[in-house]
């Protein structure tokens, strides 16, 4: 006699330890196999581009803090490189390499996380998630110490950043440099050959570059599906056409794969870091320019390569001191449209390390 | 994957954890054992300057909170406006820091203190007598490097040995 089965609905989240924050996912199963999810947002959402609209073009860039908040430098950057564009705004050179270093230790920060959470989710219990914090709070000590705050750091402004990096703050970068290969190697060694991860994350997940590129999804992620597109190189802003470095891209697109993504991006940003470090110059770190902003009439946009993916920020001025419009192109929201093709078919064990392994932040998906 | 060789990397991996064992505590009990934080350190409350203050109001502004209230009335004897009344919220506050980078007379520090929990909602309003500098609140260097130069070093973790007991 068959047995007779139907689907059963099943509510994760939002406040479940594996879904990253307060997001809900909907998800259909039959028996333990997911046919179906419908992720479900808006718990954390602050109406922050409509916060932004009756804000000053400076008063903005507390708000972006708040956006993705692993990564709350890059989004600064983001910002402010649409309002330069929008603008005309010259940054001089050494707030650039400032903006350079910065961005890609808050992606050494933001990569350690993810890979952290990702192993959390994996099972291996806060032992690799503790290691990475160790590394990342280097990173913040050094944000500290130039920004004066840990978490939202508030730090880049329009045409520069705030203040110049403090004197003590190249020696210890230089200790921060001359360490992290060794921990970058240690973490090797404490996971690649792991057979329990490989057997839970190879194959698990799959994301053709097909279907990667249908979902317009970016960063690791994509990278991971093995299409070499990488904003630094693919649409250069700031000064990274200046730098050598490589776009890593993995083959098949699966759950280690995404990991090894971001270990490997880890390492390609160090060496960006190292070559910033050599040249960076002497001077001014902001432009001249009065206390509130007025762009002509018109619009921008302006995307860079954030630690998650593309990150855009859409401008629309009206000639006053508050954009009449500020858009947002979160990358965790864009990438999480791939989530539904990823975890058809697998367990939902699987799931909850295919959604552990795209790396979302709440914070950005609802704004 | 060969089953013979199956275990080999939980093996490695072990020894990375085990090796750390014998190395030095990373963390730090907090409480007791206290670091020096940034010297640009936001701390969670405003230090005003008295003498300094014009009462032009461009903090207030500037503030993208709407935290600072000030009250400003004109002295036709000596000719400038005497501040009447100055009052931040440190509940709205969100230590961005815009009011003392926009200050044009330097007149408004970040305090250096971060133990500031109240049992009120009222006591976090701040008035214009417990903003001044007193010995207890110290100024934070953050956009004044000469007042940084004076405070202590930040502690770094890069500094501290973490290799070997």
């Amino acid at each position: 006699m068959a047995v007779r089965t139907e689907p059963f609905v099943l509510n994760m989240g939002p406040v479940h330890p594996s879904t990253h924050g307060v997001f809900r996912m909907r998800v259909t199963l039959d028996g333990e196999v997911v046919v179906d999810i419908e992720p479900i947002f808006g718990y954390l959402h602050r109406g922050i581009e409509k916060l932004a609209e009756q804000r000053t073009y400076t008063g903005i860039i507390p708000l972006t803090d708040r956006l993705d908040y692993i990564s709350s430098m890059s989004n600064n950057f983001a910002y402010c490189l649409a309002v330069e564009k929008l603008a005309g705004i010259k940054v001089p050179e050494r707030a650039e390499y400032i903006r350079v270093i910065i961005a890609e230790l808050q992606r050494v920060a933001a990569l350690l996380i993810a890979v952290g959470a990702f192993l959390n989710d994996c099972g291996a219990f806060f032992t690799p998630f503790l290691y990475m914090f160790r590394e990342r709070e280097r990173i913040v000590d050094l944000f500290e110490m130039v920004s004066g705050q840990r978490l939202t750091y508030n730090y880049m402004r329009v045409g520069g950043v705030s203040q110049d990096l403090p004197d003590e703050f190249m020696p210890a970068l230089r200790k921060f440099m001359n360490m992290m290969p060794r921990f970058m190697a240690e973490y090797d060694r404490l996971l690649v050959q792991n057979e329990i991860l490989i057997a839970r994350a190879k194959g698990v997940g799959i994301l053709t570059g097909e279907q990667a590129i249908n979902c317009s999804a970016s960063g690791p992620v994509l990278r991971a599906s093995g299409v070499k597109w990488d904003i630094r190189k693919a649409d250069p802003y700031s000064i990274y056409d200046r730098f050598d470095f490589a776009i890593p891209t993995q083959t098949t697109g699966d759950c280690y794969d995404r990991y090894r993504q971001r270990v490997e991006e880890t390492r390609q940003s160090l060496h960006i870091i190292r070559q910033a470090m050599e040249q960076i110059p002497s001077g001014p770190v902001r432009a001249e320019l009065p206390q509130l902003i007025r762009p002509p009439a018109g619009e921008a946009y302006a995307h860079i390569e954030a630690p998650k993916g593309e990150l855009g920020f859409y401008l629309v001025s009206d000639n006053s001191i508050a954009p009449y419009r500020c858009h947002i192109r979160p990358p965790s929201l864009i990438n999480l449209t791939a989530l539904r093709d990823m975890v058809r078919g697998w367990k939902i064990a699987d799931l909850i390390i295919i959604f552990g392994s795209i790396d979302i932040t709440v914070g950005e998906i609802d704004r | 994957m060969k089953f013979e060789r199956y275990g080999i990397g939980i093996a490695k991996g072990l020894t990375v954890t085990i090796r750390h064992l014998f190395r030095h505590p990373t963390v730090s009990q907090y409480p007791e054992q206290r670091l020096n934080i940034s010297r640009r350190f936001r701390g969670n409350e405003l230090v005003w300057n008295k003498e300094k203050c014009t009462g032009c109001g461009t903090c207030a502004k500037t503030c993208p909170q709407g935290a600072i209230e000030i009250v400003t009335s004109t002295d036709m004897t000596e000719n400038k406006y005497v501040v009447d009344k100055y009052q931040v919220d440190t509940g709205y506050c969100i230590n961005c820091g815009l009011c003392i980078e926009s200050c044009p007379y330097e007149a408004l520090y970040f305090s250096h203190a971060f133990e500031c929990a109240r049992y009120r909602r009222s006591e976090l309003v701040q008035s214009k007598d417990d903003m001044l500098e007193t010995p207890e609140r110290k100024v934070s260097g953050y956009f004044y490097p000469d007042k940084a130069n004076k405070l202590p070093e930040q502690t770094l973790l890069v500094e501290k040995v973490t290799e070997k007991r």
